[in-house]
């Protein structure tokens, strides 16, 4: 049975469709209305307040805790300084990846790591010699995601401290409402976007101002759904969907590492030792065997899919997980297809998918299923790079 | 934002196009894509025609007339990359009916929460609604297939032509036998005695046919408007046939980015230019001469006005042969709405009791009863606006805070009925204009009795001004009644439905041709595209 997060009391009157999945052990909301599509659209052009507190949080303190994180973490975290964030991504010895989540540094000895798994125990045996604390403070706070195009001039009014002058992946620490809460220019939806901490007992007065100040633009709670939509027109991978945690893998297969995931630009091999180390240089040399892209698929094929069943064509109502097979134009199935959405505003259909190295190039067209009335199709799919929306506000 | 000069770079052009309305930017981008050298002329500042947006107060940005899309065609939007040049469009999902002392009717996007909402009307009206709804989808495919090609010619033998015709006899057959009548009826009916035969429960009723009269000089009891209800099940937003939308930005956004997309492929774009006249010699288009004595030469000449305005004022009656010249005046413009736009300084208080600002999200449709409606139109056709009009009330800055300061918003009353020719004579609107603006806010006033306390700046738009404004004849939004006898072979003559006119090289490309009125772009680009495929240009 899930756990209801620290602002479930209000998160709760407010999800008026009752549509709850359990994320990482909590409540959280899928959409707050029968459909995501406002909320979505909040996200784009005005802001969405999503309650993120399920990710796992974990502090590092200590004066070891730099050396702790530069040895787990894929990236060099000694570049990582004071208020700052940094995105990054964390590998076994084999260079496959376990996780990937946010570093924040607080100060030299105190750091904050974001995960999509629980990894106090990897954290735990890595630490060993070390003079470092990891405690899990997931359940001590709550956080919480400002995204949109507006989130600045809302957190304006809702926060004290130069909120507006706050660089993209840098933090503050901040008050809302008198309570005390660390600010952080970071979001999975690939817009302008902020996330909130605050402890426990403060929650609901922090979602309370927020609401509050987001009140004269348009602000509305948003839901996992429309995340969904947003994070696949980013082009975010998602652990458990686009990829999965080498600890999870039955087979070796399954398991994929930071390159094959375009994450690559976040790994720095040349320095001090850090775990996968050896097989990520091996790696690097050698090539990849897979590759992370982006497909669009060519619309007036997909619409006489549909036409052929005198049908009109129909765009996912909702973000999809269930992969999917990509074909070269010999039908040899070359890779699959993991996530995608139809994106309102972009106006097309996207994908994300890992495809095996040598089997394209970008801008090739591949062929990936299409199911129509009940009929297996192939429709043609253009591939790009994994970003299909990128505005010039989420760093601006 | 792009800055327009009023100077053409030459003085001569494959196609210059006489208008910088949606369609002739969309017929710009189409033949400029095509190599051709074109130059689109428009006399306001901005381009856009009747889909602009305009900052009418600090702060408070309009959509001046055209206030919604729906009909706008998918695939235009990808061949013109119109994304990229800033389209962007939210899908409006609801569609409230208020009643004064009651919760009103909301229609949703959620189909059962619809039902139980009609359901408190009418338990038969709720569970028919959807089926309702499936049955006109199925017949929109069938004039879908209209709006995205260029005409079909019945009298003509050209196997291109009855190949088209065999096509639509296809899926007309492919239709049972109920289907089949439906069609018949939709076709002929009014709006309202077609709707009663599938719904009985008020406010559905009123509020379902408002759609059917919607710019048209008719009311919702005159046959031949149950076809305009069609229009409302054929929108399409993302692919799927849906409901209408808001443009980030206002309509004018949806033109900039049709602009953009003309300018990206090489054509010329001039605005604070008014074109006195086409140059017409032996019969045939030679060029445009500007007010300002400017002359400009073309291969073609391609008109975006209405077809009144084309040939009446910018060819001259004397170039044409008294039979066009008598259809083109038969041809009816009869101006029949308003606009009414108020700035906001806070969201009025409908006095529903329903909480939040969900169901005031999409359009708001004042159509109380049948009877309203029909007395709104019994007031017009005796040369009167309506006391009590059909209003169709938008408040965008609830989907897109970018239009209103914070806080604040902007809503757009459309209204019907203003007829064009007022019983003191069309000349004598300014004086009126104000008291007209009373009518609408007073009607609003009957929702939201604190609407006249939000209201920091009005503009009210008669059709004389919508006429003084943009050129449209009468003031007609679509550029020519929507109504079935100027439509398709027959708009907006017969024999001339094909963009082609009497004079040689010159062609049009407005909501006066096929398929017609509203923000859909089809006209300009069914126009280039048989332009190049023609040797128009």
């Amino acid at each position: 049975m899930p756990i209801k997060s620290p602002f479930h009391q209000r998160t709760s009157q407010f999800c008026q469709s009752m549509n709850w999945k359990d994320w990482a052990g909590y409540y959280a909301v899928v959409s707050y209305d029968t459909n995501h599509e406002q909320e979505y659209f909040a996200y784009r052009h005005a802001a969405g307040l999503m309650d993120v507190t399920p990710l796992f949080k974990y502090e590092v303190t200590g004066p070891d805790s730099l050396h702790l994180l530069s040895r787990i973490m894929a990236k060099d975290i000694n570049k990582v300084k004071q208020g700052q964030v940094t995105y990054c991504c964390w590998c076994d010895d084999d260079g496959k990846i376990l996780d990937d989540g946010t570093v924040s540094c607080l100060s030299q000895d105190h750091y904050r790591v974001t995960s999509a798994e629980p990894v106090f125990h990897w954290f735990h045996q890595n630490a060993r010699s070390l003079k470092v604390t990891i405690e899990d403070i997931t359940s001590r706070f709550g956080i919480l995601a400002l995204q949109g195009p507006l989130s600045r001039e809302i957190l304006t009014h809702a926060a004290g401290g130069d909120i507006a002058s706050l660089g993209f992946f840098k933090l503050i620490d901040s008050t809302i409402d008198n309570r005390r809460v660390t600010i952080t220019r970071t979001g999975y939806t690939g817009d302008l976007g902020y996330e909130i901490w605050c402890e426990n007992n403060d929650a609901l007065v922090v979602y309370d101002a927020v609401m509050e100040s987001g009140k004269n633009y348009q602000l509305i709670p948003a839901g996992l759904a429309a995340l969904d939509v947003a994070r696949i027109e980013a082009g975010f991978i998602m652990n458990g969907v686009d990829y999965f945690s080498a600890n999870h893998c039955v087979i070796n297969s399954r398991k994929s590492t930071p390159f094959e995931l375009n994450l690559g630009w976040s790994v720095n091999l040349n320095r001090d030792s850090f775990i996968g180390q050896q097989a990520l240089k091996k790696e690097k040399k050698e090539g990849s065997l897979w590759q992370f892209v982006g497909l669009e698929y060519d619309w007036d094929a997909y619409e006489k899919i549909f036409a052929n069943f005198d049908l009109p064509p129909q765009t996912p109502a909702q973000a999809w997980r269930t992969a999917v097979p990509v074909y070269n134009k010999n039908g040899k199935q070359i890779g699959r297809a993991t996530s995608g959405a139809w994106s309102p505003i972009l106006k097309k259909n996207l994908a994300l998918a890992s495809i095996k190295t040598g089997n394209f190039t970008m801008g090739d067209t591949l062929h990936i299923e299409v199911t129509a009335e009940y009929e297996r199709q192939l429709c043609p799919v253009t591939v790009c790079k994994p970003m299909f929306f990128n505005p010039d506000r989420k760093r601006d | 934002m792009i800055k327009f000069v009023s100077k053409p770079k030459t003085s001569s052009y494959d196609a210059v196009i006489v208008g910088g309305g949606h369609n002739g930017l969309v017929c710009a981008a189409y033949l400029a894509k095509a190599g051709k050298k074109v130059l689109v002329v428009e006399k306001r500042p901005l381009v856009g025609g009747a889909a602009v947006s305009e900052q009418i107060a600090p702060g408070f940005i309009f959509s001046t007339f055209s206030y919604v899309v729906s009909l706008f065609r998918p695939h235009i939007i990808r061949q013109l990359n119109l994304v990229k040049h800033g389209l962007q469009i939210i899908p409006m999902e609801t569609t409230y009916n208020p009643i004064p002392g009651d919760k009103g009717l909301v229609r949703w996007a959620d189909a059962g929460r619809t039902r139980h909402e009609i359901a408190r009307f009418s338990q038969k009206d709720a569970s028919l609604y959807s089926e309702f709804g499936l049955a006109m989808g199925r017949l929109s495919r069938f004039t879908k297939n209209i709006i995205d090609t260029t005409a079909p010619q019945p009298a003509s033998l050209n196997p291109k032509e009855l190949f088209k015709l065999l096509k639509m006899g296809k899926i007309f057959k492919n239709f049972d036998g109920n289907m089949r009548y439906l069609n018949v009826k939709l076709m002929t009916m009014s709006a309202i005695d077609f709707l009663q035969e599938w719904f009985e429960s008020e406010p559905l009723l009123p509020s379902m046919a408002g759609s059917g009269i919607i710019g048209t000089f008719m009311g919702i009891r005159s046959p031949g408007t149950a076809y305009v209800l069609l229009h409302h099940y054929m929108g399409e937003i993302d692919g799927a046939y849906r409901a209408w939308g808001f443009s980030i930005g206002g309509t004018g956004q949806i033109s900039l980015a049709c602009a953009k997309s003309a300018l990206s492929f090489g054509a010329e774009i001039i605005t604070d230019a008014a074109v006195d006249h086409i140059d017409i010699k032996n019969g045939r288009a030679r060029g445009i001469v500007l007010e300002n004595g400017d002359d400009i030469k073309a291969g073609t000449v391609i008109s975006c006005l209405d077809p009144n305005r084309t040939f009446l004022k910018m060819v001259g009656e004397h170039e044409l042969s008294e039979n066009f010249i008598t259809q083109i005046k038969r041809y009816k413009n009869r101006g029949s709405s308003g606009k009414v736009n108020l700035a906001l300084s806070r969201l009025p208080n409908f006095r529903d009791g329903r909480p939040g600002q969900h169901h005031l999200k999409g359009d708001i449709t004042i159509a109380p009863t049948i009877d309203y409606v029909e007395r709104a139109y019994d007031e017009a056709k005796y040369g009167e606006y309506s006391k009590r009009p059909f209003l169709n009330i938008v408040i965008p800055s609830l989907s897109d805070p970018s239009v209103a300061p914070p806080g604040k918003h902007v809503l757009s009353a459309f209204v019907q009925y203003a007829p064009y020719n007022i019983k003191e004579g069309a000349d004598k609107w300014p004086d009126k204009r104000e008291a007209f603006g009373n009518a609408v806010i007073d009607t609003i006033e009957e929702y939201c009795p604190d609407i006249r306390s939000c209201i920091i700046h009005k503009q009210i738009i008669s059709p004389w001004d919508i006429e003084k404004m943009t050129g449209l004849t009468e003031g007609n939004i679509f550029q020519g009644e929507l109504s079935l006898e100027q439509l398709a072979f027959l708009r907006p003559v017969a024999e001339w439905s094909r963009y082609r006119t009497p004079i040689s090289k010159l062609w049009m490309c407005g909501s006066g041709t096929h398929p017609g009125g509203g923000l859909m772009g089809a006209p300009g680009e069914l126009a280039a595209k048989t332009m190049l495929t023609e040797g128009g240009v």
